[in-house]
């Protein structure tokens, strides 16, 4: 293999000519081929065992011309022709020869024209006695040459380094690069797609853009555009304003129809509908006057109105609600009632008289009208009756506060919409304050019922500042009765809680069961009592003062407070006891329905039991038969024991210490090793990090939808079916601008 | 007790004691409603106790579906405390996702077969996404549909092997070069009825080529075989030549970003650097062992990779040739082939070891490795224009066709599929540190021999370590230097 090679750069070589020569001088160059310098050598050694004289003969010339130094062109036996030709098939003469700077000297003198400058100069040089420096090797000289290049293709090829670096620190990166945004275009742009290229054209360009002044002429120029936006902003505001207005007054018309509709009086619907009828009494004269067309139009439909009553029966005796009256009518005096009124309705409806129109309004007055005999607030919330249901308890004090709220909104609207609306402000309006105000009234004073019992002087305060005061002590009164009610709740169950305090600081082991016994026996003597002093009686400081108390140990009742279920009755109201009894609360359900197991015991039993187990457990260390006799049946020393004994230094607290309703298990379990990362991950500088990476949920349980699509958003996008191309150089222009300009230019630039 | 009970029909039945109470519950409360509405007058029933039952109503725009089509909505809570346990939740899904990608990673989508040689080359239609072309060993020129999976066009382009093929840059014609020391540039169409199948071009050489490519966006293209040439398509004689005392190069590659770039790999275990536009080369790394190919990556101007006999592929930052930026090692035989991935950030080698494997370009060890029974010594690999799938062409005449990501489903995902999908490629990244996650995701079946080479190259390697560690523990401090493993491959950089 060497040597085949060795034979094919020797035939480079004669081939080429001299150039070669000068390697010789230099053979310890390290970074080029060694291979070329002992190939003129190698050349000498002729091969014999050619057969053809002529072949033979032709290497022997050549051998001699080389050995002799003068360098003829010769040619090797394959060649092709595009290499030793010009492609234009001229060839010098003499193209071989080297020219010497003494023939160039000796034409000199030979031709005329030359100045005497120039000769005298050249004289100079051939009389000066210095030689020039040798030129750098080949080698040496085509090394810099290679050094230089490669500096600058680098310096080139590292402006890609911001675009890199930025790709790789980039969220999300969408292929292909470049892509054209979908969608209709508009035709502004399609027409953009000239480009200016010639320097006019891009100074005019260019020109045009600073003045701001159109390229394809569009109708209107980007000021005029301007200016339009800016008249527009005003006329906006104003608009904007108007439909503030209009939405303002709408909205309070209609809470103002809400709050109407919502009112249950009778009496208020009686004077509303009398108000409306003897209106449109007015108006229809009116009409008479004026329009008798119209009345007449009107007319007919009242006429209509009574057709159809009269067809449908509606107010006869004939329907359900009419039909269940009937039975009650016989005992009730307020369905008897009913049934009467619902007949006149009939009558009057049924008569060919002029009427009042609004015929659903008095039906559904009819319907209720047996509700007159019971008062409105049997369907308000009942206040301080039922602890146990948690939508009873509280809601009074913000029932209040929305009240007050809502009163004051339609106040508030009333007063702003009163220019326009003083017309329609009418006794209506007077009465339904009033029947508000009556409302809070008596919400007021049902709340204050059971309080009253235990504060009788500021009873005496309240009845006489009555609607003035109201608002502020009822919440005031609602909060107390919260605090009385989870006093309560923890009055039955603070012995047993001490009880458990005591068993817990005893340093000797009682047994559990034991203990759990008297629990229950000490929570049954409690029990009976509780009721005795219903929460109303109780003195509200008092209970604060021991809820503070109790502070520091309030989670354990969390646990405690559910073995054991105590009926709280519900105190003054209640009339039957029948009564009472169907009514099981849902704490007894559920009482009833986990009888069985006794979760929360065999909890704490396990809690014990897991604590002991972390206790250390002293050290015998006792070596019996040493120092003193030993043998079967023969005990060491009591004193001995005593002083062998090690004592282990007490652990550290356990977290759970103060979580009744927690075992925290600070052993290492080695089934959950195996799913634990036991090293810190490549990437991640402190453990923190990555368990904050692990800590954060992803998924749509825990996070709305958008911040979903954030956070999963993949890390390489590629559109299906299209062809990636490579990064061109635009890339880097368009980078080059972002990071200079930081606001991409319209024109295109070349690259 | 189940606390469920009443949602569950069959509990119901079998738990009489929960059944019993509901109904004595409902029972009740009815009576007590009863009891007020029909006997009002009643004095044993206070008038105080009557009750209106006030019915809560709800909106049906809240909950009702415009159309059947539409998704349920489901009105969320996102407050913490009413979904627990995220982390462990989040895990167990994750490892879910993960079992899931390994059950559905089914990376063969197709075999051509049609070549009656091994493959020796191929080259992707820069303009068509399901056009492939492969040269064979007998020198047979072949057009593939991939869509269809059929070979559209034959055409015997050389005697002897097909060295190099690459489609040019507007994709209507392709340039071959073969062991008959001739480049032909061919069209892309097939001949019409009646005409002969003729290259349109074709330029004698001297010597062989043995690879080629063509430039980005100009008509020039690269040949290596005794020197690099860079030939213009117009002329029948290359316009420049670079040699550097070596005899041959193997390949030789434009850079796709830094277009008048090339690096080859010559025969002498040295990658040259070029710029076309200069005159001579511009630097040039030894190594240990040769280098077969190189590809340099199309996203990132200065970074290629070449796939090395020692069995291992070095990614290089042109810039600073002395040192490569990674190792990435796995194959257990030489690696033949490389190509990078269209967006720049992952590559796929082909190796001696009848193996394909996928490697983060950063990445140390391979993150995926494809394989099949009849697959011998995959000799070239091309991973195609739209990231999706990975083409290979081996010893046994046939082109596989592999997805790039094994668990992908392919084709138009729904919108929810998608995300589903993002989700749970997240939940991985996420946990995938964990150690139970980890053995599931790395989990891969390979062949016995690879198997088992893998487990001797680790014992070799481990042995070496061992030695040098002895031999610098028994010298004088400081004799025996510390050599990272990106160091130890390179011999020198000449410049």
């Amino acid at each position: 293999m060497a040597k085949v090679s060795k034979k094919k750069a020797s035939k480079k070589k004669t081939r080429s000519g001299g150039a070669e020569q000068s390697n010789e001088g230099h053979p310890d160059v390290i970074y080029d081929d060694e291979k070329e310098e002992d190939a003129t050598d190698d050349d000498v050694t002729v091969e014999d065992e050619d057969g053809y004289d002529e072949r033979k003969r032709q290497k022997l010339l050549e051998a001699i011309g080389t050995l002799s130094g003068k360098r003829k062109k010769t040619l090797g036996e394959r060649s092709e022709a595009a290499v030793h030709m010009s492609e234009f098939t001229v060839n010098a003469e003499g193209e071989g020869d080297k020219v010497d700077l003494s023939d160039l000297i000796g034409s000199m003198k030979t031709t005329p024209g030359l100045s005497g400058k120039s000769k005298k100069r050249l004289k100079n040089l051939e009389q000066s006695r210095k030689t020039i420096e040798c030129p750098l090797s080949k080698q040496e000289s085509e090394r810099i040459r290679r050094d230089l290049a490669f500096q600058k293709v680098s310096k080139e090829v590292s402006h890609w380094k911001s675009v890199i670096r930025q790709n790789e620190r980039a969220e999300q990166l969408v292929f292909p690069l470049n892509q054209e945004h979908s969608g209709p275009k508009p035709i502004e742009r399609v027409v953009m797609d000239w480009k200016a290229q010639t320097p006019l054209e891009q100074e005019v360009f260019t020109l045009l853009s600073a003045n701001k002044q159109p390229i394809n002429d569009p109708i209107l120029t980007p000021t005029e555009e301007a200016s339009m936006k800016a008249m527009s902003l005003e006329e906006a505001k104003v608009r904007r304003a108007e439909l503030q207005k209009a939405r303002a007054l709408q909205s309070y018309y209609e809470a103002k129809a809400r709050r109407q509709r919502k009112i249950k009086s009778k009496k208020y619907h009686k004077v509303l509908n009398k108000a409306k009828s003897k209106d449109f009494q007015k108006q229809f004269d009116e009409m008479v006057k004026r329009d008798p067309a119209a009345a007449l139009e009107e007319l007919n439909k009242m006429e209509m109105a009574r057709m159809q009553e009269r067809m449908s029966l509606k107010h006869q005796n004939s329907s359900k609600w009419a039909r269940s009256k009937a039975i009650m009518a016989k005992y009730d005096e307020g369905a008897r009632k009913a049934i009467q009124q619902q007949l006149e309705v009939n009558k009057d409806l049924t008569q060919k008289l002029v009427t009042s129109l609004n015929k659903e309004e008095e039906e559904t007055m009819e319907e209720e009208g047996n509700a007159d005999v019971v008062p409105d607030f049997v369907n308000d919330a009942e206040q301080g009756l039922d602890f146990s249901n948690p939508w009873m308890t509280g809601k009074l004090s913000q029932d209040c506060v929305e009240k007050e709220t809502s009163n004051a909104v339609t106040i508030r609207a009333e007063e702003n919409v009163a220019e326009e609306e003083e017309v329609e402000e009418t006794e209506e309006e007077v009465l339904l304050r009033e029947f508000d105000n009556r409302r809070k009234r008596r919400q007021a004073q049902e709340a204050d019922a059971p309080v009253m019992l235990m504060e009788e002087e500021e009873e005496e305060e309240e009845n006489k500042d009555a609607s003035d005061k109201e608002e502020e002590e009822l919440s005031e009164f609602t909060s107390l009765f919260k605090g009385l009610a989870e006093g309560c709740g923890e009055a039955d169950t603070a012995a047993e809680l001490e009880k458990e305090l005591k068993i817990r600081c005893q340093e000797d082991e009682e047994l559990l069961t034991q203990g759990k016994e008297a629990e229950e026996e000490e929570a049954t003597d409690k029990g009976p009592v509780v009721p005795q002093h219903p929460p109303a009686t109780e003195n509200t400081q008092k209970t604060g003062k021991s809820r503070k108390r109790r502070k520091g140990i309030e989670l354990k009742q969390v646990l405690t407070k559910g073995a054991q279920v105590l009926q709280v009755p519900f105190a003054p109201t209640i009339e039957d006891a029948e009564d009472s009894e169907e009514k099981l609360d849902q704490r007894g359900l559920i009482k009833e329905a986990f009888a069985g197991d006794d979760i929360i015991s065999d909890f704490l039993k396990e809690k014990r039991k897991q604590e002991d187990a972390g206790k250390p457990k002293a050290v015998d260390l006792t070596l019996p038969g040493w120092g003193e006799w030993g043998g079967g049946g023969l005990q060491p020393s009591c004193r001995k024991r005593r002083k062998f004994r090690r004592k282990m230094t007490p652990p550290t607290p356990r977290k759970d210490q103060h979580l009744p309703g927690v075992i925290i298990s600070e052993k290492r379990s080695s089934s959950i090793r195996l799913h634990q990362v036991n090293a810190l991950p490549f990437p991640f500088e402190s453990p923190s990090v990555f368990e904050n990476t692990i800590r954060s949920a992803l998924g749509r349980t825990w996070n709305t939808e958008r911040t979903v699509k954030k956070v999963t958003k993949p890390k390489v996008v590629t559109k299906l079916g299209a062809i990636i191309e490579p990064m061109t150089r635009e890339e880097l222009v368009k980078d080059k601008n972002g990071a200079s300009a930081g606001t991409s230019s319209s024109v295109k630039r070349k690259p | 007790m189940q606390p469920g009970g009443p949602g569950i029909p069959q509990c119901n039945a079998r738990s009489p004691t929960l059944f019993t109470i509901n109904t004595w519950l409902v029972c009740s409360l009815l009576a007590n409603i009863f009891v007020a509405i029909i006997f009002p007058f009643c004095k044993r029933v206070p008038l105080r106790y009557q009750m209106k039952v006030k019915v809560i109503a709800r909106n049906p725009d809240d909950y009702v579906r415009e159309t059947k089509l539409d998704i349920q909505r489901v009105p969320r809570n996102y407050d913490p405390s009413l979904h627990p346990f995220e982390v462990s939740r989040e895990y167990t899904r994750a490892l879910n996702a993960t079992k899931l990608e390994r059950v559905f990673a089914k990376p063969f989508v197709a075999s051509l077969d049609g070549h009656r040689d091994g493959v020796n080359c191929m080259a992707k239609h820069a303009k068509s996404l399901s056009t492939l072309l492969s040269g064979s060993c007998d020198g047979e020129v072949k057009v593939w549909n991939l869509s269809k999976h059929e070979c559209v066009r034959t055409l015997q382009a050389h005697e002897g092997f097909v060295r190099g093929m690459v489609v040019r840059y507007c994709g209507t014609s392709f340039f071959t070069v073969g062991d008959d020391k001739t480049i032909k540039q061919w069209k892309m169409e097939s001949p019409g009825y009646g005409e002969e199948e003729e290259p349109i071009n074709t330029i004698l050489g001297k010597t062989v080529y043995t690879g080629l490519d063509h430039h980005q966006n100009d008509p020039v293209f690269a040949t290596c075989g005794q020197q690099v040439d860079i030939w213009d398509e117009q002329r029948s004689s290359p316009i420049r030549s670079f040699t550097w005392g070596v005899d041959s190069f193997s390949s030789v590659h434009f850079n796709p970003v830094e277009t008048e770039l090339l690096a080859s790999c010559a025969s002498d275990r040295s990658i040259v650097l070029y710029d076309m536009r200069e005159s001579t080369p511009l630097k040039k790394v030894i190594m240990t062992m040769r280098s077969n190919t190189l590809s340099w990556n199309p996203m990132e101007a200065y970074y290629f990779t070449c796939a090395n006999e020692d069995y291992n592929l070095y990614t290089y930052d042109m810039r600073y040739l002395a040192k490569p930026i990674t190792v990435h090692m796995d194959h257990v035989s030489a690696v033949l082939d490389v190509d990078y991935a269209p967006t720049g950030k992952e590559f796929v080698s082909a190796s001696f070891d009848k193996t394909i494997r996928i490697f983060a370009k950063d990445g140390g060890h391979s993150r995926e490795v494809y394989h099949t029974k009849r697959m011998q010594h995959v000799i070239c690999i091309k991973w195609s224009a739209d990231n999706k799938y990975i083409l290979s062409g081996s010893d046994e005449m046939n082109i596989r066709l592999w997805k790039a990501n094994a668990a992908e489903k392919l084709g138009v995902l729904a919108p929810r599929e998608r995300e589903a999908a993002n989700y749970s490629q997240k939940l991985k990244e996420k946990f995938q540190h964990h150690p139970q996650i980890r053995r599931i995701a790395r989990h891969r079946h390979l062949p016995k021999t690879i198997y088992h080479q893998t487990k001797e190259l680790r014992v070799m390697k481990e042995a070496r370590r061992r030695k040098e560690r002895n031999v610098r523990k028994h010298s004088k401090p400081g004799s025996v230097p510390v050599v990272s493993e990106k160091e130890k491959h390179v011999v020198t950089v000449v410049k």
